[in-house]
């Protein structure tokens, strides 16, 4: 049970750095499409740190997609160009667990594939180089306390590549621990997938559907208004499902909760709780 | 060299599932029952529990599940060497050695041993190698009555079911099915639903039959190189009355089975119970070598099956399929299985390893489906005691699916195909993406709904808004705001949000 260990709340960072990092953002291709906002939250938490952010237009994807469906072959011109855009990015960094397990996990073999010894070079010059949204930064900035504030009762969804292949274990729940206001709810069964994974909810709709109404259950049963997760897609899939039932749990990338504080009062925030209306319901939070 | 009987009625995992998932029974889904769905729910939630606190006790877990890895990927890797020195060691103490390059040759084998003793009757003890070869409607056909020993897989013959877990086979059944079946079966109206009295009504029709059957064919657990000897780990002691009280014994066993070493089962007799039943220990290990003495059958066969299992060998991306163990930890923690259980598998092997394992020993022929059935959550590698890397290898498979698919004019036609390759398309340049969400803004609008949300999709998408609803596409994406809001690449001032000139590459 996830909230059942006790979460530690203040760490060393891995790689501590006192000065500023210069970040280049990997905005993933549905963020940048459907959920711009998740990246605006990215850019204020890490510029609220004092850092400086780039965004190189030429970006589009990791290629998960592609190499997951099995279109292994058609993944490699995209794993090319993702190469060729960050060749010289200092740092990268994405909100989106499961595009940085992408490239960790599986960037080697398709490298190998393609039986290129620079490719393979350049993979390996990069994988130290990137890093997801909450693990830069706890483990690369050492940083918890992002001065946010959001008054809400907010549960985490722990998504299968955030837990299972990045295992970022507490990491995001030490950051929304140091959310003034926040009040975390435990989720029940909170390892389970919540049936998204790609075209798995295309190719096996039923069996997708059925998974996320177990996941859609133990959301509404943990009393939570925001449920929030470090991957927009699986929310994305959660949400279809809180919106399809009319219910008013809304959901919420990570970074969107660490973006609202005291300072912007809520200026700049989607999630600012006096735009909570019905009306901008819709748009306002995915 | 094909086996014909691992995968039933090739049906197609999406729409197996979605019979399964109605919960009604129809003529292709004859178990379907939403109690079975609660049954299956049920049984892993309480099997996985049980596997999780026996492993949490283990602190050197990860060592361990790291040296049985390292053992079945040493042993594959000499697999030809250590069969040859279980076929000596095992001759050597009076037992006799085939081998069967497929179903078809396996069965050829079983019938020319139990020739000369014409039995009518053979216990056996839960074998997935016997269901594998299609065993049981071979000896039927034969006029020879198989008689499943194991309380699971009894219950399975008597009700002509399906086993839906190939460790727990009858787990989707309740034990009010359970009497129903037995009071009817064994004519025993008076039957009570508590476990010691059907466990005890199992017990009074099965021991008669051990003491009278004089044939018995088993399945093995591990071979072991350096003694010939056989095990099998099991729970209720009906497999020992089978070893051990018949005069005939034919263990039918997969090749990739064997232990270079009786001492290697220091690491397995620990992981496998833990995994399988979230025992410590199974209550029942039997190791038995040839025909010492007047002790135990009289005469032993082992049938070491390739069924397919020689391509999968040779296959560097997938050879780890065959490190299984067949623990099924991978089935109870699979949020897939937890939904469908395992007939909507179609396949022998369900779950996870199913997935990987069916359409492998079918040379990627058959059961297609089964590599895309799983959200690629990582449950399963998680929990394998012998660290096969499932996700990995589905998708390896997947690869092969689609350059088969590729291969012909219908396959590179399709609409999967066509929107695939237009992605890949678009993926490879930002401007192109650029334009292309553009396009899509502009093209999403007969589909949005007043609320904002994409509700309904035609296609192959309806599948998403069955029962999800789907943002529509903003009007502005993060690519745009960017560009409006900031001139150059970076962005050196923050908080800065003037509207500045878009940037032109």
């Amino acid at each position: 049970m996830l909230f059942a260990t006790e979460i530690k709340r203040s760490t060393q960072p891995e790689t501590p750095t006192g000065s500023l990092v210069r970040i280049s953002l990997f905005i993933p291709c549905y963020n940048d499409a459907l959920f711009p906002e998740s990246g605006k939250a990215v850019v204020r938490v890490l510029e609220r740190l004092g850092h400086a952010v780039e965004f190189r237009d030429a970006q589009t994807c990791c290629g998960q997609m592609h190499w997951n469906t099995g279109y292994l072959r058609e993944t490699l011109p995209i794993l090319r160009h993702f190469l060729r855009v960050f060749a010289d990015a200092e740092t990268i960094v994405a909100p989106s667990s499961s595009c940085v397990a992408m490239m960790r996990d599986h960037y080697r073999k398709a490298a190998q594939m393609d039986r290129d010894p620079a490719l393979e070079r350049e993979v390996e010059a990069l994988l130290p180089r990137i890093f997801e949204f909450s693990e830069f930064l706890v483990r690369r900035l050492g940083v918890e306390d992002v001065g946010a504030r959001f008054t809400h009762k907010v549960a985490y969804h722990p998504s299968c590549h955030s837990a299972r292949s990045l295992h970022l274990d507490t990491i995001p729940l030490r950051l929304l621990h140091r959310v003034r206001g926040l009040d975390l709810v435990p989720l029940a069964n909170a390892q389970e997938c919540c049936g998204f994974g790609g075209t798995f909810a295309i190719k096996n709709a039923d069996v997708s559907s059925a998974m996320l109404a177990d996941k859609v259950r133990c959301v509404l049963n943990s009393g939570a208004e925001v449920l929030t997760a470090v991957d927009t897609s699986c929310l994305m899939h959660i949400f279809g499902s809180l919106h399809r039932q009319r219910t008013f749990v809304r959901t919420a990338h990570l970074a969107e909760i660490l973006a609202c504080s005291d300072d912007d009062a809520g200026q700049n925030s989607t999630l600012a709780p006096e735009q909570h209306d019905a009306s901008s319901f819709g748009r306002m939070v995915r | 060299m094909k086996p014909e009987t691992t995968h039933w009625n090739r049906q197609d995992f999406p729409e197996a599932a979605r019979k399964e998932l109605a919960a009604k029974p129809s003529q292709d889904a004859p178990f379907a029952h939403s109690q079975t769905r609660r049954n299956v729910r049920n049984a892993t939630e309480i099997i996985q529990a049980k596997r999780n606190a026996v492993v949490a006790e283990l602190p050197e877990w990860q060592d361990l599940r790291a040296a049985g890895a390292a053992i079945r990927a040493h042993t594959l890797e000499h697999l030809d060497h250590y069969l040859l020195e279980f076929e000596a060691n095992c001759t050597r103490h009076g037992g006799h050695v085939h081998w069967a390059a497929d179903a078809a040759e396996a069965r050829k084998l079983v019938l020319e041993i139990l020739a000369p003793h014409a039995p009518r009757e053979i216990l056996k003890i839960k074998t997935m190698t016997s269901e594998e070869i299609g065993l049981n409607a071979c000896l039927e056909e034969h006029g020879m009555h198989p008689l499943e020993t194991d309380l699971a897989e009894l219950i399975i013959q008597m009700g002509r079911d399906r086993p839906s877990h190939f460790v727990v086979p009858a787990l989707h059944k309740s034990r009010g099915q359970i009497r129903d079946l037995f009071a009817r079966e064994m004519h025993r109206p008076e039957l009570s639903d508590e476990p010691e009295a059907l466990a005890a009504a199992a017990r009074d029709y099965l021991r008669q039959k051990f003491l009278s059957t004089r044939v018995a064919i088993s399945g093995a657990n591990f071979l072991l190189a350096d003694t010939g000897g056989v095990c099998i780990v099991e729970s209720e002691g009906n497999g020992r009355m089978c070893l051990t009280l018949p005069d005939v014994l034919i263990t039918i066993v997969g090749i990739e089975k064997v232990l270079p070493s009786f001492q290697d089962l220091e690491v397995f007799l620990q992981t496998l119970p833990r995994s399988a039943t979230g025992e410590r220990m199974n209550p029942y290990n039997s190791i038995w070598s040839g025909t010492p003495g007047n002790d135990g059958p009289r005469e032993f066969h082992v049938i070491l099956l390739d069924n397919g299992r020689s391509p999968i060998l040779a296959d560097d991306e997938s050879r780890q399929t065959l490190r299984c163990i067949r623990c099924a930890a991978c089935l109870n923690t699979c949020p897939v299985y937890h939904q469908t259980g395992g007939h909507a598998y179609d396949s022998v092997y369900a779950g996870p390893i199913g997935a990987i394992l069916t359409p492998q020993l079918h040379s990627m022929q058959a059961a297609q489906s089964l590599p895309y059935a799983s959200s690629l959550c990582g449950a399963c590698y998680e929990v394998c005691p012998v660290a096969i890397n499932i996700p990995e290898v589905l998708i390896h498979l997947r690869g092969k699916i689609v350059e088969q698919q590729q291969s012909t004019v219908a396959g590179s036609l399709s609409l999967w195909n066509i929107a695939m390759k237009s992605a890949a398309f678009l993926m490879q340049d930002g401007s192109r993406l650029h334009a292309a969400v553009h396009l899509a803004q502009a093209a999403q609008r007969p589909l949005v709904s007043r609320n904002g949300f994409i509700e309904w999709l035609p296609g192959m998408l309806n599948g998403w808004t069955k029962t999800r609803d789907l943002p529509a596409l903003p009007a502005e994406s993060f690519r745009d705001w960017w560009r409006r809001t900031r001139s150059a690449n970076s962005s050196l001032q923050p908080s800065a949000e003037q509207p500045s000139e878009p940037r032109h590459d």
